[in-house]
């Protein structure tokens, strides 16, 4: 209700502003202040008991009131609540106050007495808890305002030692949301001569209620985000309360322990019944990860959480998370994990036949088993087997924060992780992989252990085994037999799943580049070739041949004495891959073929300092660009078209800098353009002489508005400024558009409405990039702010002469080089639109269609992102994803992966028509919207129903 | 000082025949009524003699509970409600209820029918015992009678295997039955709350065992199954009906369909097909994964798992079977394992212990040549009574592998249980005693543990709190009188009157009870006479003595009255001389009793000292 009402106060809101611009303002305000408080006035007056009092409070709720009226509303309903009685009415007034205290452009101060007044009177508990409510929302309204705040406080303080729960739980909350952050509190209070804020929180650590224990520690939680320093007396009373019988005490005190390891990791404390002394964060990390078995999921999912945080704690305690102390009959017994690594570096392939295999060895000493005080002892062990899937996802979480800040834990935890392939819950397992994925740098896989993993590609889900594809694409791997094994399994999927193909072959592709030398010895292995006999030809067309030459092409690239053990027929379909697979197989450089220089010996070359060097030149042609002052120079256009020309063609070259190149490029495209359209000679020519010059200006004024929105929507990254600048472009091309149709049209009426728009647009252009403006100096937006008031209250003829003197005087706006742009694609995988064979359905029925395909750096794709389909007949259809067809299998990329209905009437003809579908893009404004990526064809046959 | 009294009638330092008779606020209660699995004589149920020489339980006993339905916690039950003779109300989980009956009627027909004994229950006794039973719910609490209550919370064991929490009054004891604290693929986590028992009853199975991650063990078994398959080889996986058996179902099945495996999964028809009825029935007894998705399609019903048939043994091509009983000493697994153990490619999984002398045990210890006492089929068919004993060598050829998957708690899980329930005193049951020491060692570090044997008796005394009600405007008053609040720990005397009437107590203030009693007050009043040497007359010491205390004592109320008294505070004094001496002066001080008596003192002796 409450949401609902501040939702409907801000909207209404939203409206009232605009009004004084346009309007004059005094006369409504003047109608709808006695009104509103009026007409509440009359029904509090009317209500005979409470229930109708609060049937009149509660409509009233519903509306929403002005700015101007607040405060006469807040004097009626004051004036109510001293009458009142009843308790339920005096609760709904104190919490309208609070909602009212809200509204915006309301200042609340002038309440703030009447507030308190009406707090010392009280005497029901639970109207004192909720005036201590509206209290709160008065303070935090009034930021400013020290002294508020103080009274505030005092108020809270002496509210305190309230017998009702609700009382001290709102006195902590506005003490933790109000108290003082600089200084204490001041000397002057009788109550609490000495004490601080923190004290006085912290003396409710030990309430007898626990809902007053968990508000004391959010307080001091939210003391410690408004920037106070906690200090690290509470720590001990932090600890005692992750003991505490109820789970949402221990559940904020894990936080409020996490937050003083934070803040003290380097401090000693003392270990109770020992004299040895530790660092305060690993006996914090000691202590949570002991809640990682508490009895409560909820603390367990927020202890394995904040495990993950604690990145300062030494790697002796580190280590011990994973670490559970195996015993059998008193003996020491080796994890199946350390069984595994010895035989793996015995040379023995684990047998694990023998009954008693893992029979303890050596004898423990009964007293260094430590049951009770285990510390962070197993905490992940613990976590990763917990019986809810959050707990375990939270702890892989852990695991990979953890694992990527120290490489040794990363070793360590390779083997838990990778047994979480095995969970019964795909969240839990993708995520798992996911997370081997990130620490995979740290680590290198030995063969049982690549084993395990790649045992998961026969996994049913497509998510499960592109995510193993993926994480196979960036891991290493220690010997030949493990290369043999991973390719060997890749291909079992493929055939097992043949969909994988593109992905498998990618996989194939960083596994060969990233270890050319393990590949080497397979080679003629993987090629089937013979020291003296010829082998039979592979077929071309087979998957499986092609996944086994993208490894061993990628893996010649930095092996130049591989392409020797090639025979004939791999050279030739070496150049029939290069070409058609040109983004899996590498460049190689062939013995007894000719090199083709140029194109591929820059892509073979591009390291970073070809990016580097790129970069250089999109700064330089940039900074050439801005010479151009007068948009008339001679030479001014040429050089523009050069430069578009060349930056373009950096863009296709280097594929890291394609999304700042190509928006320069349109960006330069649209000045280009305007100039064009300003420098025509004609311009000065009567009307009726240069229609044909008007059609020209009109079409580019309209294309640059389009590029302008492809420039805003199309790309990811982009910074403020940058908008501003595109806005800029946007607004000039109004303005000519304004001139033009000046020129153009008869009639006054339509001119001054859209002179009107357009100045509104100036002003939202002011008000949205109000700290751009300086850089925007000496441009078209400069100039006209500077006449906006003779622009506002000009006629629109004289408007549109200013406006066209302006565009033309104008200089061209330097863009700043956009370092993180990337434009957004998309392109669609499934369906090829290779298929001869047409879908063919019964019409009026629908077929389902699967689309894969993947979108690079599109943002929020769940909203923007739909599938179209074109029919033959010209008919359209939009489909909207679900969200959960989206997958995000790395930073700004996602994957949409879903299903279309198709369905058409019958047509006649004997070839299948065709369909096209396109990921389209819908921008806010209700445009066209934008296309992503390129049409595909697929046939289509709809069969006339049979009756 | 009340006791809380446990004795063992087995189970005690031993695994099997647990039952545990407790008796607390008078009441009397069984825990557990279990078989030993090792005897097949008298030995084989607990001693009820100890209970009662002659004559029925009833009399003696309150309430019987039952914690999960293996025979070893519940196959002596129609015994002991039947034969020996009990009617009073026993106490079992849903599932149990359902469960523990099949497996009862299993028991009787081998003993009865196989083995020819007699003087054993008979079906209609299961039925007439299973009539007694009230079912539990989880977190369900029970008034057994007016005083005990009983609750029930999870163990995750086995299907419907629970723990109890016992109540009488303030005192509070808490069974464990077999409890596990790791979840597996069928059953949660056990969980209690912070009930703070005066006695924790626990089995220590594994007390001195810290078990490895689950998960590896779990890997391993499904890629050695797949791996077989993968082959073309067969495997056999030789189970008991019940509780191993649907966890590793529902780990091969989902394996089955994560991995788009086809070869047939087959599963010894029998029992187990009732009781699996009974796990898709009771899914809220199951663990997150299984209770979140039944709801698109139960776990149990499974879909590669089919029934097995005795002809499908020699079908070709791969295939997984489990099959009972679970040691390969008989039955249909050892016929499968007869039929496969000739072929390299197949496997034989054993998911459990094997007791030595069974096949089981032979084939994990290595041995790859079995003597078998075997029959030939056709011979027995014609003369059973005489079967020609042939000794067959049988060459075992398959692999054999040990999983090991068990559901009792390790000595961390038993360590964790005791830190959320957080009892005052812990019994260890259900281990052996070696194992026990150990643990008892441990847990001796923070509280008392004891670990009887069987028939032995301990005793604990308690100290139960006396629940007594209050007025609240006392309460309110005398906490007013207190300091500020946030000091809840500290303890605050106050003072009242304590009533106690028709059993019930009362603590109200003094004035109340005396008007509910109908009694006048009384006051009370100390006396005490001071000897003076003082020359002066009687008013003017009676003058010196007010101007002494005011001197002395600063910060009180001191008056002189004008009928001759000195008052401080409620403190009379008067003065009068002796008849025999002038000189000797007699002071007169009374105080009523609710003075403190340092003030008197305090008084008297700054007159001392003058």
């Amino acid at each position: 209700m409450a949401a609902h009402l501040k939702k409907r106060v801000y909207e209404e809101f939203s409206k009232v502003v605009q009004i004084p611009h346009e309007e004059a303002p005094a006369k409504k305000l003047r109608l709808s202040k006695p009104s509103k408080s009026a007409a509440l006035h009359i029904d509090l007056c009317k209500a005979t008991n409470s229930t109708d009092a609060l049937q009149y409070l509660l409509q009233f709720a519903r509306k929403p009131v002005e700015a101007e009226s607040v405060e006469g509303v807040v004097r009626i309903l004051l004036e109510h609540y001293y009458k009142e009685t009843d308790n339920s009415v005096r609760l709904k007034i104190a919490s309208l106050l609070g909602l009212l205290s809200k509204t915006q452009g309301f200042s609340p101060d002038c309440i703030v007495d009447d507030a308190i007044n009406t707090l010392s009177n009280e005497k029901s508990h639970q109207v004192l808890a909720q005036l201590l409510d509206t209290l709160l929302v008065i303070g935090t309204q009034l930021p400013e305002s020290p002294a508020v705040r103080q009274r505030l406080i005092e108020m809270a303080c002496k509210h305190l030692s309230d017998t009702y729960f609700g009382v001290r739980i709102k006195c902590l909350q506005l003490l933790g949301c109000l108290g003082m952050v600089d200084s204490p509190l001041n000397k002057d209070m009788k109550q609490f001569p000495k004490m601080d804020v923190q004290s006085i929180i912290s003396d409710y650590f030990g309430d007898q209620d626990p809902r007053v224990r968990t508000a004391a520690i959010k307080a001091m939680l939210q003391l410690h985000e408004r920037g106070m320093k906690i200090h690290q007396i509470i720590y001990d009373q932090a600890c005692r309360l992750l003991s505490d019988d109820y789970e949402q005490v221990r559940s904020a005190a894990v936080q409020m322990v996490w937050v003083l390891s934070q803040l003290y990791p380097e401090s000693i404390v003392p270990i109770p019944s020992s004299n040895e002394e530790i660092r305060l964060v690993d006996d914090a990390f000691g202590k949570i990860s002991h809640m990682v078995s508490d009895g409560s999921w909820m603390v367990r999912v927020q202890a394995a959480k904040t495990l993950g945080s604690m990145l300062q704690v030494s790697p002796h305690f580190l280590e011990q998370t994973l670490d559970k102390k195996l015993m059998s009959d008193l003996r020491r017994k080796r994890t199946a994990h350390e069984r595994a690594k010895e035989l793996f570096t015995s040379g023995e392939f684990s047998s694990g036949r023998k009954w008693a295999d893992d029979a303890p060895k050596e004898k423990l000493d009964t007293n260094t088993v430590n049951l009770i005080a285990s510390g962070a002892c197993g905490a992940f062990v613990h976590g990763l087997e917990d019986e809810m899937f959050e707990v375990r996802i939270a702890a892989v979480e852990a695991l990979c924060k953890l694992a990527r800040s120290s490489p040794s834990f990363a070793e360590k935890c390779l083997d838990f992780l990778v047994d979480m392939f095995n969970d019964e819950i795909e969240e839990v397992r993708l995520q798992s992989i996911h997370v081997l994925r990130e620490i995979s740098m740290h680590i290198t896989l030995r063969e049982d252990q690549l084993d395990t993993v790649l045992a998961v590609l026969e996994d049913s889900s497509r998510d499960i085994r592109e995510a193993l594809h993926e994480l196979l694409c960036y891991t290493n791997v220690s010997t030949k037999e493990c290369i043999q094994l991973a390719l060997l399994e890749l291909l079992k999927n493929l055939n097992k799943y043949p969909t994988d193909r593109n992905s498998v072959w990618k996989c194939l592709k960083f596994v060969g580049s990233r270890h050319p030398t393990l590949v080497l010895p397979l080679v003629s292995e993987l090629l089937s070739t013979h020291p003296y006999f010829d082998t039979p030809e592979p077929d071309m067309d087979d998957p499986a041949y092609i996944a086994v030459l993208v490894l061993v092409f990628n893996a010649a690239k930095s092996c130049p004495t591989m392409p020797a053990l090639f025979s004939d027929h791999t050279f030739r379909h070496y150049a029939y891959l290069r070409d058609s697979l040109s983004h899996l197989v590498p460049p190689l450089r062939l013995p007894g073929r000719k090199q083709v220089y140029g194109l591929d010996s820059v892509d073979s070359g591009s390291g970073s300092g070809s990016v580097e060097s790129a970069q250089l030149f999109l700064q330089q042609s940039l900074n050439r660009v801005s010479t151009i002052q007068n948009l008339e120079a001679p030479g001014a256009q040429d050089l523009l078209d050069f430069t578009i020309r060349d930056l373009q063609r950096l863009g296709e070259l280097q594929t890291e800098l394609a999304g700042a190149a190509d928006f320069c490029a349109t960006y330069l495209r649209c000045q280009l353009l305007l100039m064009k359209a300003l420098q025509e000679k004609l311009w000065n020519m009567a009307v009726p002489l240069c229609l044909k010059q008007n059609v020209t200006a009109t079409a580019a004024a309209q294309q640059i508005l389009e590029e302008t929105y492809k420039l805003e929507f199309l790309y990811s990254g982009l910074e403020n400024r940058h908008v501003a600048t595109i806005h800029h472009v946007r607004l000039q091309a109004k303005a000519l558009q304004l001139v033009l149709s000046a020129r153009t049209r008869q009639g006054l009426d339509p001119l001054i409405s859209s002179c009107e728009k357009f100045l509104q647009d100036v002003e939202s252009f002011q008000r949205l990039f109000l700290t751009e403006l300086p850089h925007l100096q000496d441009s078209f937006v400069d100039k006209l702010l500077e006449l906006m008031p003779r622009l506002s209250s000009c006629k629109p003829v004289e408007l549109v002469k200013i406006l066209q003197t302006t565009l033309r005087q104008s200089g061209l706006l330097q863009l700043k080089l956009p370092e993180q742009i990337h434009r957004a694609t998309a392109t669609i995988i499934e369906p090829t639109g290779e298929s001869d064979n047409p879908l063919r359905f019964t019409s009026g029925l629908v077929v389902a269609l699967d689309i894969d395909a993947t979108l690079e750096h599109v943002q929020d794709p769940q909203n923007s992102v739909k599938v179209q389909v074109l029919y033959p007949d010209g008919q359209s259809h939009v489909i909207h994803p679900k969200p959960g067809d989206f997958r995000k299998p790395g930073p700004d990329r996602h994957r949409l992966i879903t299903q279309v209905y198709l369905s058409h009437t019958a047509w006649t003809g004997q070839d299948g028509a065709r369909a096209s579908t396109a990921s389209r893009h819908l921008r806010p404004p209700s445009r066209e919207p934008f296309r992503f990526s390129k049409p595909v064809k697929v046939y289509i046959m709809p069969k006339p129903a049979r009756r | 000082m009340p006791e809380i009294k446990v004795t063992p009638l087995g189970a005690g330092q031993d695994v099997g025949r647990s039952c545990i008779l407790v008796s607390i606020g008078g009441k009397n209660i069984m825990l557990d009524c279990g078989m030993h699995m090792g005897y097949n004589d008298d030995r084989r149920f607990p001693d009820f003699s100890y209970i009662t020489q002659n004559g029925r339980l009833t009399d003696f006993l309150d309430c019987v509970i039952i914690s999960h339905f293996h025979l070893d916690h519940c196959g002596a039950l129609p015994y002991m409600s039947e034969m020996v003779g009990y009617d009073g109300p026993i106490y079992m989980t849903h599932p149990t209820k359902a469960i523990c009956p099949i497996l009862l009627e299993d028991f009787r027909k081998i003993t009865v029918d196989k083995k020819g004994e007699t003087n054993f229950f008979t079906s209609q006794m299961i039925k007439d015992c299973m009539k007694k039973v009230i079912p539990l719910n989880l977190h369900q609490t029970v008034q057994v009678d007016d005083e005990l209550e009983i609750k029930a919370y999870y163990a995750g064991h086995v299907l419907g295997a629970a723990m109890v929490h016992i109540k009488v009054g303030s005192e509070s004891v808490v069974y464990t039955g077999d409890y596990n604290m790791t979840p597996d693929r069928h059953l949660g986590a056990a969980w209690i709350d912070k009930c703070r028992p005066d006695i924790l009853i626990s089995e220590s199975t594994y007390a001195t065992t810290i078990r490895d991650s689950k998960r590896c063990r779990e890997r391993d078994f499904l890629k050695k199954v797949h791996e077989t398959i993968e082959r073309g080889g067969k495997v056999l996986i030789p189970v008991f009906a019940l509780g191993r058996a649907q966890e590793l179902c529902i780990l091969l099945e989902t394996f089955w369909e994560r991995m788009n495996l086809k070869a047939p999964i087959y599963f010894s028809t029998g029992l187990t097909e009732k009781a699996n009825h009974y796990y898709k029935l009771f899914i809220t007894w199951t663990n997150q994964k299984i209770r979140k998705t039944f709801v698109q399609r139960n776990m149990f019903e499974f879909k590669h798992i089919k029934a097995f048939d005795r002809s499908y043994a020699d079908n070709p091509g791969p295939m997984v079977v489990f099959a009972t009983p679970g040691m390969l000493h008989a039955g249909q697994s050892l016929q499968i394992f007869k039929k496969w153990a000739g072929n390299e490619k197949n496997m034989v999984i054993m998911p459990g212990y094997c007791v030595q002398g069974t096949i089981g045990h032979k084939i994990l210890n290595g041995q790859r040549k079995l003597e078998m006492e075997g029959r030939a089929t056709s011979v027995t068919l014609c003369c059973p009574l005489a079967p020609i004993k042939l000794q067959i060598v049988l060459d075992v050829k398959l692999q054999v592998e040990y999983m090991s998957f068990s559901a009792h708690a390790d000595a961390k899980g038993i360590m964790q249980l005791i830190r959320m329930a957080e009892p005052r005193n812990m019994v260890l049951v259900h281990g052996e005693a070696v194992k026990m020491e150990f643990l008892k060692g441990k847990i001796e570090q923070e509280f008392n543990c004891y670990m009887p044997a069987n028939g032995e008796t301990i005793t604990v005394t308690t100290n139960p709190s006396v629940p007594v009600d209050i007025s609240l405007n006392l309460l309110k008053r005398e906490m007013a009188l207190g300091g500020p609040l946030p000091d809840p720990k500290k303890p605050r005397t106050m003072h009242g009157t304590l009533i106690m009437k028709e059993n019930s107590l009362k603590l109200v203030s003094s004035e109340q009870a005396l008007k509910e009693l109908g009694l006048n007050e009384h006051q009370l009043r100390f006396t005490c006479r001071v000897q003076l040497q003082d020359p002066h007359s009687d008013p003017d010491t009676l003058h010196r003595i007010y101007t002494h205390l005011k001197s002395v004592l600063k910060g009180y109320t001191i008056q002189h009255l004008p009928d001759g008294t000195v008052m401080v505070e409620s403190i009379v004094i008067k003065v009068s001389s002796s008849a025999e001496d002038t000189n000797t002066k007699v002071l007169l001080l009374s105080w009523s009793y609710q003075v403190k008596y340092f003030q008197c003192s305090y008084l008297t002796d700054g007159l001392y000292r003058d």
